[in-house]
């Protein structure tokens, strides 16, 4: 049989999705259900003095109304925050629907349960709230002050401060003999993670049985049901979680959310199942938001360059409260401030604080854009100063190939990278030299559309996670990843994982892997998921996981189911089981290639167990739990080429090329649509998206109509390729492509975007960049000059959600 | 109120609420879910069906505004058991990943090729510009449909 891995398997998850057969949470039928609604908070800081749900349970139709006081006895436990990431982490007590406080516009205050949606939303109408309102806190410096506390009882809005500085003096020593110093201050803007999928959810209880059912659109089944089950107060033997087809994650939907629970406990109460929709506004207030952070960036460098010291402090936006992981996500992003590049000594350290917004969690990436970001537009700034081109920079401090695996100055070991020739790669494939010359001729031509182009070399820290390091980083549970491989009686095979796939192919992808593994066609694989009473053991999908650690798993038990089958054809063909080869699927004799046995004729004897050596139990199945002993690190370099107009402060994606590392491919096609969503999701970062906040802390942007998506008319199409590094943490070779894209692309535009305004000398634009930022730093910088005729005015631009200073112009024209 | 209309080729013919939306009477009236609901500002455009040929964001258009119409959604653009040749392309071309968008896209698609049988790329980056996608970063649903105009002449 040919080998399927590596090649361009069209999806097997394709057929359904395309005609709608396939079942989203929303389109499962559930006889009885009755709806829930949800009454939010319209402050987002408010003590709440009573809750009235009379005239909404007067309505017809509606079965229940309840404030945050009447549920409070439904909970064993506050929500759970999974990643206390120091011991000092303040983290205050949250329910699902808030008892005295609201904290953010959207925190649940009030429930209708009613027999139809409508008369559940109506009714939600009516329940009246008599609120305190409080002062807001919205943006992240003034949070720290504590001048106004998110949380009265703790008494400050910092939740933690976690440090990573394995050597202090030799950062001091970098900084104090460096020919260059690098400093900047970047802002992550909050974004709001728009899976087109809103979230829903129901409950279905057996009355008799006490088992209830959760469906949900999550990404984390599995991890939902332990969390849930101890939250709410079932015993997690009697709560089964589903997640049918789901529309997108992003990390948004990696969370224990307030909905869920509240489904579950009504549906417990109620002893009838209840559903809930969540609205598109509600999923931009009460769905987690990504980013969030103000980035202090700081680099030291010896003469030619080269990096001598990385020192990055950051202020890390919680919001209102701490969700699953919420503290941890600027700890995946900790290590890797350093980067692809060889960096002696390393400082960072990040203060996680409160405001009265939406709680943030992991979005796209979770910490490593973030990282990615600060050190690709500091490594440019360096460049400038240092005079040479940002191809060349990169180049000078690259790790070397003959270094890895490579022990990091933040403390990880990369397992294996070869970064120059991606880098080349790209340079060659978006004609770097000749949009230079261009870009050179548009300048001296004195022309006002102006070419930019940008570099982002990066690294990612995927595959989470080895369980011992998870431990050391203070989150409560591990990382390993778990598969069941088993033949059926006809030779067919059924696949169980614990990843949960929502878009990535792993029904495809596991299929291949099987199918070379054991000789069978791809079709007459199953693959099981995202359902914890078929799936019962599983960490789920996040972090660019699944195949590394999910995929090793399933490798590893078809191994066992392999090792098995060879004692049975063995046995059969009355051979010493030392004697038989395996390959594609058929044990062979060694010396006698006609004495043979097909792996599937083995399942049958394995099934029939008329004639199994003594002692082997029947059936043909193994299982396998993997915990990986490092994280992967995927790597690769994007280029982006803007054209940026002086007079509208319009930009232009002309060109964008993707080059990515990712080890051994499992299917190139679902490797390029990784890269192109994310690249687009990165991109749009920079471009076009913001969660922009009043300073009474409403959201401004909580429609699709106000918070910019992308839509294909707003980027081009892209140039990918790859380059194959495998890793040598697992036996597939493989890395993880998931985030890869987002992770390398803002930089990427936004590098290109500040390279066609240094005309002006423009170093910074904070994102997004509008044409309204790009235009007023373009104004004022001409301004500037034209006034003073010199170098070194600044010019401060258009101000950043987070109150942060913005688009800092130094410098006139060159 | 009573509503009539014909969806699939199958009469539908119900008393509702006037302000059911056309989207609401497809998905909860008729039964047929494969067609999605992303937003409630018409922005994302996953709840495109056709009416009358042409497509339309059925979250936007009254139940009672659509009496009389033919309406075809994702469930009827092809035999059971068969892709449409729009379908068919995005499979091939890998132009789907949740797929939450897919039967909105799929239909704008067909539409689009409806009116310019031919569209140059930029003239299908226009043409896409109501249906919003988060997954495959459009490069894959482009190539899919001009994979598609210059396949064929594609049926309605």
């Amino acid at each position: 049989m040919t080998a399927v891995v590596g090649t361009r398997m069209l999806r097997k998850e394709d057929p359904e999705l395309l005609t709608g057969e396939a079942r989203y949470v929303d389109d499962l039928v559930i006889p009885g259900a009755l709806h829930l609604a949800i009454v939010r908070s319209t402050y987002a800081h408010a003590t709440i003095k009573s809750v009235d749900v009379s005239a909404a349970l007067a309505q017809p139709g509606v079965v229940a109304a309840f404030s945050g006081a009447d549920l409070r006895p439904e909970w064993a436990g506050p929500m759970p925050c999974a990643w206390p990431v120091t011991e000092d982490m303040l983290n205050p007590e949250h329910f699902p629907i808030a008892v005295h406080t609201a904290c953010y516009v959207g925190d649940a205050v009030a429930v209708v349960v009613a027999e139809t949606d409508v008369a559940a939303r109506d009714a939600a109408e009516l329940v009246e709230v008599d609120f305190d309102v409080l002062p807001a806190v919205v943006d992240l410096e003034d949070a720290l002050s504590d001048r106004v506390l998110v949380h009265e009882a703790l008494g400050t809005n910092r939740s933690y401060t976690w440090e990573l500085i394995p050597d202090a003096d030799a950062v001091e020593e970098a900084f104090a003999n460096a020919s260059h110093t690098v400093v900047e201050r970047y802002v992550q803007q909050r974004l709001i993670p728009s899976a087109m999928e809103t979230r829903g959810v129901v409950a279905v209880p057996a009355v008799y049985g006490g088992e209830i059912t959760l469906y949900t659109s999550t990404q984390i089944p599995h991890i939902l049901r332990v969390l849930a089950a101890l939250t709410v107060g079932v015993s997690e033997s009697k709560l089964r979680v589903v997640a049918p087809s789901v529309g997108g994650g992003f990390g948004s939907k990696l969370d224990v959310y307030a909905e869920e629970l509240l489904c579950l406990a009504l549906a417990r109460r109620l002893r009838r199942p209840v559903r809930w929709s969540e609205d598109r506004m509600e999923n931009t207030q009460a769905t987690i938001q990504g980013r969030g952070m103000i980035q202090h960036m700081e680099l030291a460098a010896d003469a030619d360059g080269r990096v001598t010291a990385v020192r990055a402090r950051l202020l890390a936006d919680m919001g209102a409260y701490l969700q699953l992981v919420t503290p941890g996500i600027p700890l995946l992003g900790a290590f890797l401030y350093g980067g692809v590049y060889d960096i002696p000594a390393y400082s960072f350290v990040c203060t996680g604080v409160f405001t009265t917004k939406t709680p943030t969690d992991a979005y796209r990436g979770a910490g490593r854009p973030e990282a990615t970001y600060a050190l690709e537009r500091a490594m440019d700034a360096l460049a400038r100063q240092v005079g040479v081109d940002p191809a060349e920079i990169r180049r000078r401090n690259f790790i070397h190939p003959d270094q890895f695996p490579y022990s990091s100055s933040g403390g990880l070991i990369f397992d294996s990278g070869n970064y120059e020739p991606a880098l080349a790669r790209a340079m060659e494939m978006a004609g770097y030299d000749q949009v230079r010359s261009d870009q050179a001729a548009r300048r001296s031509a004195g022309a006002t559309k102006h070419l930019g182009i940008g570099l982002s070399s990066y690294v990612e820290m995927c595959g989470l996670a080895p369980s011992r390091v998870l431990s050391a980083l203070r989150y409560v549970a591990g990382g390993w990843e778990s598969s069941t491989v088993r033949f059926l009686p006809t030779g067919k095979v059924q696949v169980v994982t614990g990843t949960t796939p929502h878009g990535q192919g792993h029904e495809t992808s596991w299929s291949m892997i099987v199918a070379d593994q054991l000789g069978v066609s791809p079709d007459d694989v199953e693959v099981l998921h995202s359902d914890t009473s078929i799936a019962p053991h599983g960490m789920d999908t996040y972090g660019s996981r699944s195949l590394s650690v999910g995929g090793t798993a399933l490798w590893l038990a078809t191994e066992k189911v392999i090792d098995k089958a060879k004692l049975i054809a063995a046995h059969q063909l009355e051979v010493a089981a030392e004697d038989l080869d395996y390959a594609g699927g058929t044990f062979t004799v060694k010396g006698s290639p006609d004495r043979t046995m097909a792996i599937g004729a083995v399942a049958f004897e394995a099934f029939t167990a008329h004639n199994l050596p003594d002692g082997l139990e029947p059936n043909l199945e193994a299982s396998s739990h993997w915990d990986p002993p490092n994280f992967t690190f995927p790597f690769g370099t994007h280029i982006c080429v803007v054209e940026v107009d002086e007079e509208t402060g319009k930009v232009d994606v002309l060109k964008y090329v993707a080059v990515d590392d990712c080890g051994t491919q499992i299917n190139p096609l679902i490797i390029e649509g990784q890269v192109h969503g994310g690249i687009v999701q990165g991109a749009a970062q920079a471009l076009f998206e913001e969660a922009i906040y009043d300073e009474d802390g409403n959201l401004v942007t909580s429609s699709l109509a106000d918070y910019l998506v992308p839509s294909a008319a707003d980027f081009p199409s892209m140039q990918t390729d790859t380059t194959v590094t495998p890793s040598p943490t697992n036996p597939m070779g493989v890395k993880g492509v998931g985030e890869a894209g987002t992770i390398a692309a803002a930089p990427a535009v936004m590098n290109a975007i500040i390279d066609a305004l240094s005309p002006f000398g423009i170093t910074d634009i904070d994102m997004p960049a509008t044409p309204q930022r790009i235009w007023t730093a373009i104004k004022q910088s001409t301004d500037a000059s034209g006034a003073s005729g010199a170098s070194g005015a600044g010019a401060s631009g258009a101000s950043g959600a987070n109150g942060a200073s913005g688009a800092g112009a130094n410098g006139g024209p060159r | 109120m009573k509503v009539a209309m014909t969806i699939n080729g199958t009469s539908q013919q119900h008393e509702i609420e006037p302000r059911v939306l056309l989207v609401q009477f497809i998905r909860e009236v008729a039964g047929l879910t494969g067609t999605n609901v992303g937003c409630d500002t018409t922005s994302c455009g996953t709840c495109t069906v056709l009416l009358d040929g042409e497509s339309v964001k059925s979250c936007t258009i009254l139940a009672v505004q659509a009496d009389g119409a033919q309406i075809t959604t994702i469930e009827g653009l092809a035999e059971p058991g068969t892709l449409h040749p729009m379908q068919e392309a995005f499979r091939e071309n890998h132009a789907l990943q949740c797929g939450f968008c897919t039967p909105g896209m799929v239909l704008a698609a067909v539409s689009l090729l409806q009116e310019n049988a031919h569209p140059s790329e930029q003239e299908v980056r226009s043409a896409l510009e109501g249906n919003l996608c988060r997954c495959t970063g459009y490069h894959n649903i482009v190539k899919a449909i001009l994979a598609a105009a210059d396949a064929a002449e594609v049926p309605a």
